[in-house]
């Protein structure tokens, strides 16, 4: 295969790596950094077109020698990242303005991120894989601290980045071992391996150091500890961004390979299973007590890990279809969320404590009530994803037999649903109090991702079919 | 017509949801407009409702109006609509209850009315899809979404609790649900495996073929679902203090309609779609038994309270009990009776909650020992009043009367003594609802306050007469009910218990028909 097919595999990737660079270079000259991030936007949306193209023309298959394999999983997570990239990038125009850190840089990394997250999902070799987690996790590290002037936003990114390069290490090393036990590391080579001889217990030691590296990075209990931190200092459009790109690109390469390549291995299923429910519960009772939004999120999100993990732990192409559903339906929701707590923010952060929303309802009816679609479908109501989410979640587990697991699930999310009432509870039955912070006016490119993100959420509550068969088409990779 | 026909099921059930949309759009600050859009819309809802009774063939066994869409297709769900004639009487409960409610609000809701009749719309088109649905997955969207609006209704008006109250009800009844969504689960999955075909559609789940095991689970899984909604006890707490600090209409709504949904659970699917464990001799004695207990129970912490409305929301959970242990006699007339009962306990109880809010919205306050002596000013009020707390008592010729009778006398066939417990229940209730009349109508008027009360207004007029008119129709003259009745109810009798009707040597009625879509309505003209 000529050298130009071989990238036409990576077009989304080599489009966004053009703009970002582009962005770098325009920095300098272009003083409305506004101008810049519409330029972001537009490296989205021609990525977003290439990856149409690339599925129009078929262009599958392995490229760079096995390294890369184009498959619908890799399309599904692409496409999904590209359009978290634009709410992100759409959110965040007027946040850098008020909290003058309006850089190019900012854009610049954003795309880089989503080319680290775009290779890991489409990368089936376990060096290939280290190199995308790592250009995205550098791009997100610098990220979190990019509110220099506040100490809060320093201390995550460096507990972020210290954290992060430990458990990277962890990955490093089990790859060191699987590769030492089957020479190789293309991840189908690996299985093959491993089915063939007699596995030592070295695969198993490698299985358990990648699962501290990918648990690290999809925030799951016992890896979860610097999530409420990191996500309460970085800013908040960052911290949606976390909690959805660099999450779902985890779990991509977390499901490909641990059902391809160590697919023999039994043993992690038990890690699987206990780190589910530890996250399930360690990030629903923890976010019940939090007073800051932002950290109640982020315990959320533990907590939304755990879901993802249950019907990981189902190890079926059901399971996998439904990790693909939420994980879009997630960051419709849980990104929705955050661009409500961008905007409510203001100057500096500093309106992110719970009681600043009381009587939003009457203040601002229009924000109230999209908040209070997002928080409806993180606790699963019908008609939101989220609902249909975990119903696909814990339909895929039940089948699975995974009985115990997923009555402790679905009795988590029902004691999750209280601090999310708390926050409906604030902004709609209680009156607005006079030292609540005036109403913002809401800028346009914020109330346009707010109805983007509304929109979908709805939507793939109420016809939740499409998206689904895509879900389905992208999960048969493993067989 | 033959449009309106095919889909009066989807008419009927959406009609609320378009007032909801129309109210939604209007400007809040009109509040007289958005009053009369949501009350039209409420009463348009009911109307559209009518020809169901009409065009209701009560001989034809299964489910009638049906209609078919697909929705999910990827997993088997489907929008599929349809009524029998249990489902019948609960829709038409649903629609008049749910206008005269909204009619009941005029005056009393003053604050942030938009979102008031915007939920309460939301609300009506949830519970009508809750009684339409066959689709097992459709009945749980339903379910579920009705919660938020009913969240939002106890939570922001009236009440200085309201908070607690609303964040109770929402979390018991979600834990219940979530539950129940397992049990729903098994039966999809166990289709599959015999059947070889996803589905959620209960004519077909009915066919299933579960190892008594699985039933009793899944059926324990259902009954945490039912049993909160209903509130059947011990999980009955959570309705006093959401009673109390709903608005009144939200009351008639909840104690009307709402508590129905849990009962209705029961009888259209734990007891057809779960047979065996349904007449399980432990599951029977354990439905039993907390029936009994919450009749007993409730009936005397009734007569324990100092607040009026308290006192109705004890008085439900005691009334429920019956339903319930009508529902476990298994018998016809115990099944028939308990359906009978739920629409009674509408009638009686919907009225007994405006009453309160009546004179709620005159003194402000619902503590009874501030009454007293009001049928001295109040007259026209005391009269209906006493109606229905005959009603409510079962006192003949009323319609409490039908329906405890009916499910005394199927109790009785199956187990004299615990219909001799559940007799203790109605002459308890004898007791609190005539000693709350005592103290607050009969007798000189103590307070001062209560001098100057004006009685009933043609608005509060024209929210209790259907109900009364209702009451007396069922207790003079209730063939009409229980001839809708006969065949459901008949087909839940033979599945849970096949060699009923051969052994009484009655004729087994029809068998149920899978009767495609569309075509019934066709046949009937």
């Amino acid at each position: 295969m000529s050298y130009g097919a071989q990238i036409l595999r990576l077009l989304p990737e080599a489009i966004l790596t053009v703009f970002g660079v582009a962005i770098m270079l325009a920095d300098p000259l272009v003083r409305r950094k506004r101008a810049l991030g519409y330029l972001a936007v537009g490296g989205l949306v021609v990525a977003l077109l290439g990856t149409v193209l690339m599925v129009q023309q078929g262009w599958w298959g392995p490229a760079f020698s096995g390294h890369i394999l184009n498959d619908p999983f890799a399309v599904f997570f692409r496409v999904l990242f590209l359009l978290i990239g634009l709410l992100v990038v759409c959110s965040s125009f007027d946040y850098l303005e008020t909290n003058a850190i309006h850089h190019g840089e900012y854009y610049a990394l954003v795309l880089f991120s989503i080319v680290g997250q775009g290779l890991m999902a489409a990368s089936v070799e376990l060096v290939m894989i280290f190199i995308g987690l790592e250009i995205s996790s550098i791009a997100t590290y610098i990220l979190a601290g990019f509110r220099t002037r506040d100490v809060k936003s320093s201390e995550a990114a460096l507990k972020y980045f210290l954290l992060g390069s430990f458990a990277t290490a962890f990955l490093l090393y089990g790859i060191a071992l699987i590769f030492g036990a089957t020479g190789t590391t293309h991840l189908a080579e690996i299985r093959a391996a491993l089915r063939a001889g007699p596995m030592g217990p070295m695969a198993a030691v490698a299985a358990a150091l990648m699962f501290v590296g990918f648990g690290f990075k999809v925030s799951a209990a016992p890896f979860q500890v610097w999530t409420p931190d990191v996500y309460e200092g970085s800013p908040s459009p960052v911290a949606g961004f976390m909690s959805a790109g660099p999450k779902a690109a985890a779990f991509a390469v977390f499901l490909r390979v641990y059902l391809t390549a160590l697919q023999p291995v039994e043993g992690w299923f038990w890690l699987l299973w206990v780190s589910a429910l530890l996250s399930m519960c360690i990030g629903n009772f923890g976010a019940l007590v939090q007073t800051n939004i932002k950290r109640m999120l982020a315990y959320s999100s533990i907590a939304h890990a755990g879901y993802v993990l249950v019907a990981f732990a189902a190890r079926s192409e059901l399971g996998v279809a439904a990790v693909l559903f939420y994980m879009a339906a997630y960051a419709a929701m849980n990104l929705g969320a955050f661009i409500v707590v961008t905007h409510f923010g203001g100057e500096g952060e500093r309106h992110v404590s719970i009681d600043d929303y009381t009587g939003l309802g009457h203040r601002q009816p229009a924000l109230a009530a999209v908040l209070t679609i997002f928080l409806l479908s993180l606790i699963g109501i019908p008609l939101t994803g989220g609902f249909f989410g975990k119903f696909y979640i814990f339909q895929a587990a039940l089948k699975a037999k995974l009985i115990g697991l997923t009555i402790l699930g679905v009795l988590n999310s029902a004691v999750a649903s209280y601090y999310y009432l708390r926050v409906i509870v604030v902004m709609y039955m209680r009156e607005p109090a006079p030292t609540s912070p005036p109403a913002a006016r809401v800028p346009g490119a914020i109330s346009f991702v707010l109805s983007v993100a509304a929109i979908a959420v709805l939507y793939l509550g109420i016809f939740p079919g499409d998206v689904l068969q895509f879900a389905t088409r992208s999960a048969a990779f493993f067989r | 017509m033959e449009f309106v026909r095919n889909h009066i099921l989807t008419i009927t059930l959406f009609t609320p949801l378009a007032g909801a949309v129309v109210v939604m759009l209007l400007n809040k600050e009109r509040i007289d407009a958005i009053r009369w859009v949501a009350n039209i819309f409420a009463f348009a809802g009911f109307l559209v409702s009518l020809p169901l009774v009409f065009w209701f063939q009560s001989a034809q066994p299964g489910f009638q109006f049906t209609e078919e869409a697909m929705w999910i297709p990827s997993i088997g769900a489907r929008y599929s609509l349809g009524i029998d004639g249990i489902s019948l009487l609960l829709v038409m409960l649903t629609t008049v209850l749910g206008s005269i409610s909204i009619l009941s609000s005029w005056t009393a809701i003053q604050d942030r009315v938009k979102e008031y009749y915007v939920f309460f719309l939301v609300l009506q088109t949830g519970m009508l899809g809750v009684f339409m649905s066959l689709d097992f997955f459709l009945f749980y969207v339903f379910w579920e979404v009705m919660l938020v609006p009913m969240y939002f209704l106890i939570g922001i008006w009236v009440g200085p609790n309201k908070l607690y109250a609303a964040i109770k009800f929402f979390l018991f009844t979600l834990f219940g649900s979530v539950l129940m969504l397992l049990g729903i689960l098994v039966l999809y999955f166990s289709y599959h495996t015999q059947f070889g075909a996803y589905t959620f559609d209960i004519r077909q789940l009915i066919s299933l073929n579960l190892p008594l095991n699985t039933q009793i689970w899944v059926f324990l899984a259902f009954f945490v679902g039912f049993a909160i909604k209903v509130p059947m006890f011990p999980f009955h707490t959570w309705l006093p203090d959401a009673h109390v600090e709903a608005p009144t209409a939200g009351s008639v709504i909840l104690a009307g309609v709402l508590l129905k949904m849990g009962t209705y659970g029961f009888v259209r699917f734990s007891l057809p779609l779960l047979p065996g464990a349904s007449a399980d001799s432990r599951i029977v004695k354990f439905m039993v038994a907390l029936s009994l207990i919450a009749i007993i129970y409730g009936a005397l912490v009734s007569l324990m309270q100092k607040d009026w409305k308290k006192l109705v929301a004890y008085s439900s959970v005691s009334h429920l009990g019956f339903c319930t242990l009508g529902l476990f006699a298994l018998t016809p007339n115990g099944i028939a009776g308990s359906v009978i009962q739920q629409i009674n306990h509408g009638i009686s109880t919907g009225a007994l909650f405006l009453i309160v809010g009546i004179v709620y919205e005159r003194r402000h306050t619902r503590e009874i020992s501030e009454y007293g002596g009001l049928s001295n000013v109040m007259p026209v009020f005391a009269t209906i009043f006493m109606i229905i707390t005959m009603s409510s008592i079962g006192v003949p010729a009323l319609n409490g009367f039908i329906g405890e009778f009916t499910i005394l006398q199927g109790t009785f066939e199956v187990n004299k003594v615990w219909a001799g417990l559940a007799t203790i229940g109605i002459v308890l209730g004898a007791a609190y609802m005539l000693w709350l009349y005592q103290r607050t109508m009969f007798g000189p008027i103590t307070n001062p306050k209560n001098e100057k009360l004006a009685d009933l207004n043609w608005r509060e007029l024209a929210t209790l007469v259907p109900l009364v008119i209702w009451a007396f129709w069922i207790g003079l003259y209730p063939k009409p009910y229980f001839r809708v009745l006969e065949q459901p109810v008949a087909q839940i009798v033979q599945r849970v218990r096949p060699g009923y009707y051969a052994k009484r040597a009655v004729p087994v009625p029809a068998q149920p028909v899978v009767v495609p879509a569309q075509a019934q309505v066709t046949t009937e003209k």
